[in-house]
């Protein structure tokens, strides 16, 4: 690995300073040894590199969506060091062999870390715990049923009450099975009734999100709410935040730029769990992001096959990917209109993440020698026209397809190495 | 015009060339000879991923009666782990050289899908709870001669109400844009567990109180519960939803003696209608029934023939 010099970059806060990377490190400038390259940063921004707690990487078992390798390469493109995997693979990550497995093939294979996220209940099927303390003694902290929701709430008591003695956080896809249906595919409004689509109702998800948070105070284990997309779940959370319970929340991409009339058309690559809703609902979840009521932007990286979203709307599957373009996403919705800046947009996509997920010891470090050399540098002014024919996933069901959209980022560092664009440098 | 879609696509002089045409179509079937060479060579393929015995068969004589070249497919799973996709369906049978794919499937928007699948014309003979746009058209083209018959026609100014399962209807949603477009008052008729969010922002009326509305409606269209429907999620009882929401006989003495009665079939005797209301003198069930094969002709004629490109 040939030591590097930035220089002149500009960091978060505003500051510019030279950066410089020794073997899995930033050091001091003058720590660097002869022949190393530098490269003018001048104009360019850096930043931690990115943490997602939200990736479905399909392996094993959804190979031909998408691989620890493949996915794990999209997100070094869209500025990423670190991803969570999670557990809805096939098997299940229920085990600590499932998990002590992907994280031995993210080690091997990844373009980032990978961190296993454990399942809740065993086989996600909602009913007995999975081993939690065996997965935590293999390094897991965050335990999600996700794709699926805990419906029971003694089984979610139970969860929250054992993962308390060790520290472990369950994020919950909060989604009630009775009030949003099977075939439940879109956002219950206006739109939803005149094409005819099974209605999903917002309160679908905002009566489990006021369950948890009851939940989490009466045993005070940690809750982190997955992909929160409406107007209530939002409120619900400020009111636990208030309160000071355990509770934590996060907001894709997708949730934060697009909405119901995207589904006009039919198009599949749209249909999303929860799905996209109204703009008082963007406009709630953008807010809830500014004041700090959601922590973190998450992708929900949801890689799918052509064939299986080439089906009828109510059939389709449900998912859409996110990891190339979220950091996009964020600044043309957030830093463009002066919503957040770089340092609030750090904390959501880097530190806060990094600390829900308890990776703070080498994830969503600040930019200073000694530390980890995670970082992404980017240059907000670069936009492009997407094309999902040029994703790095090897999914295609990009909802930012034909968008006009920020292309931030030059080149991602993971532990000291170019994940991406050592070339545009 | 390339496919029939629904009938929000359809501009007032659109629908009504549709209707007039279908008219001319009727007089064919009044003929010894009921037959026109119109579509010769024409090759049309009848796919129903759903069952449909009155749908399917009214667009078969349509087709015979056309000279058009037509089979019909029953397709079976459309579900993404079994079976062929509904776009392998298509495109294989495109290859045979179709000219129009005429689709009934279960799913709302999957014809709107099919769009980007296929070259020939689509006609949409019902998708899920979205559109069926040639039953609205046949409603239309029997309360239009009924109207004309008592001698008040056209639909302008005239007071249709639609009865029943709004949420999961595709005749209730292609009816509303076409009687709006043809200037009728709508007005809906459902419990609120039956009524599809958004329906305020539709062009129409909305109540929950069927006797309120029935004295002052020139045409009643009463929607057909599904039997599914009726046990205890939507409504209680079948008895308690023919008490507030049935046609039955109390009701039908409300019901001015000139209003038409209609029903898209198959019905429920007993539980949305009443047998005296369905085979009353008021009653068009049949004439709709009868309209069936005519619209459809029309409708297959205006995409398939051309003629209609001086509509524009």
């Amino acid at each position: 690995m040939t030591d590097l010099l930035l220089r002149g970059v500009q960091l978060a806060d505003g500051s510019h300073r030279d950066l410089a990377l020794r073997g899995e490190l930033l050091v001091d400038p003058a720590d660097l040894g002869p022949g190393h390259r530098t490269v003018a940063a001048d104009g360019l921004i850096g930043l931690p590199g990115l943490v997602d707690l939200h990736t479905h990487l399909r392996q094993p078992g959804g190979e031909d969506a998408e691989t620890v390798a493949s996915g794990t390469r999209a997100a070094a493109r869209g500025g990423y060091t670190a991803c969570f995997a999670m557990a809805n693979t096939d098997p299940v990550a229920d085990t600590a062999e499932a998990v002590s497995h992907l994280a031995e093939l993210g080690r091997r294979e990844g373009w980032a870390e990978v961190v296993p996220v454990g399942a809740i209940t065993k086989g996600l099927a909602g009913q007995e715990l999975a081993e939690l303390g065996l997965m935590h003694r293999a390094g897991v902290n965050l335990f999600s049923d996700d794709g699926r929701c805990v419906q029971n709430a003694q089984v979610m008591r139970r969860a929250l009450e054992y993962v308390s003695d060790f520290g472990g956080v369950l994020a919950q896809h909060s989604q009630d099975d009775d009030l949003a249906g099977p075939t439940a595919c879109c956002h219950e409004s206006a739109i939803g009734g005149r094409l005819g689509l099974p209605p999903w109702p917002a309160a679908a998800e905002s009566v489990i999100v006021a369950r948890d948070i009851e939940l989490a105070r009466l045993t005070g284990g940690r809750l982190h709410v997955c992909h929160v997309s409406s107007a209530e779940s939002v409120e619900l959370i400020r009111w636990a935040k208030a309160r000071q319970l355990p509770v934590t929340a996060e907001v894709t991409p997708h949730h934060l730029l697009l909405g119901t009339a995207e589904l006009e058309g039919y198009d599949t690559t749209y249909k999303v769990n929860p799905p996209l809703r109204t703009d008082e609902h963007i406009e709630a979840l953008r807010q809830g992001l500014v004041d700090g009521v959601i922590d973190a932007v998450a992708t929900d990286h949801a890689p799918h096959t052509p064939e299986d979203k080439d089906h009828p709307f109510d059939v389709a599957r449900p998912g859409m990917i996110g990891l190339e373009q979220a950091l996009a996403v964020v600044i043309e919705t957030m830093v463009a209109s002066g919503r957040l800046d770089w340092s609030g947009l750090v904390e959501r996509m880097s530190t806060a993440p990094a600390r829900i997920g308890r990776v703070a010891d080498r994830q969503g470090r600040p930019l200073e020698p000694g530390q980890p050399a995670n970082l992404v540098l980017i240059d907000p002014s670069r936009r492009q026209v997407v094309d999902r024919a040029a994703s790095w996933s090897q999914a295609r069901n990009n909802p930012y397809h034909g968008r006009d959209l920020p292309d931030p980022v030059l080149a991602t560092f993971w532990r000291g190495r170019a994940t991406y664009g050592w070339d545009n440098l | 015009m390339k496919h029939l879609l629904s009938t929000a696509d359809l501009d007032w002089d659109q629908a009504n060339a549709l209707l007039d045409t279908a008219e001319q179509m009727a007089a064919v079937l009044t003929r010894p000879i009921k037959k026109i060479p119109a579509l010769v060579g024409r090759t049309i393929v009848n796919l129903f991923f759903e069952d449909s015995t009155r749908t399917r068969n009214s667009f078969e004589l349509a087709e015979r009666r056309l000279s058009a070249d037509s089979i019909s497919v029953t397709a079976r799973g459309s579900s993404v782990s079994k079976g062929e996709s509904m776009r392998d369906t298509m495109q294989t049978l495109e290859a045979m050289k179709v000219d129009c794919f005429v689709i009934r499937h279960a799913s709302s928007g999957a014809l709107e899908q099919a769009t980007g699948w296929t070259d020939a014309h689509l006609v949409n003979a019902g998708d899920g709870w979205h559109e069926h746009p040639t039953q609205a058209l046949l409603d239309a083209f029997t309360l239009r001669r009924h109207f004309a018959a008592v001698g008040h026609p056209g639909l302008e100014g005239k007071h249709v109400a639609i009865v029943g399962d709004l949420l999961h209807s595709r005749v209730v949603r292609s009816n509303v844009w076409l009687l709006h477009t043809l200037g009728a008052t709508v007005s809906l008729v459902a419990p609120a567990t039956l009524r599809p969010a958004g329906v305020e922002t539709w062009p129409v009326q909305v109540t929950e109180d069927l006797d309120s509305v029935l004295p002052q409606v020139h045409a009643l269209m009463m929607l057909r519960v599904q039997r599914e429907r009726m046990s205890g999620g939507f409504f209680p009882t079948a008895r308690e939803y023919t008490e507030f929401f049935g046609l039955t006989p109390a009701r039908l003495r409300l019901l001015s003696p000139r209003a038409a009665i209609c029903h898209p079939g198959p019905i429920n005797r007993g539980v949305e209608i009443s047998a005296e209301a369905a085979d009353s003198a008021q009653s068009l069930i049949l004439d709709q029934v009868a309209a069936g094969v005519p619209v459809r002709m029309s409708v297959l004629f205006h995409l398939l023939s051309g003629a209609d490109e001086g509509l524009k």
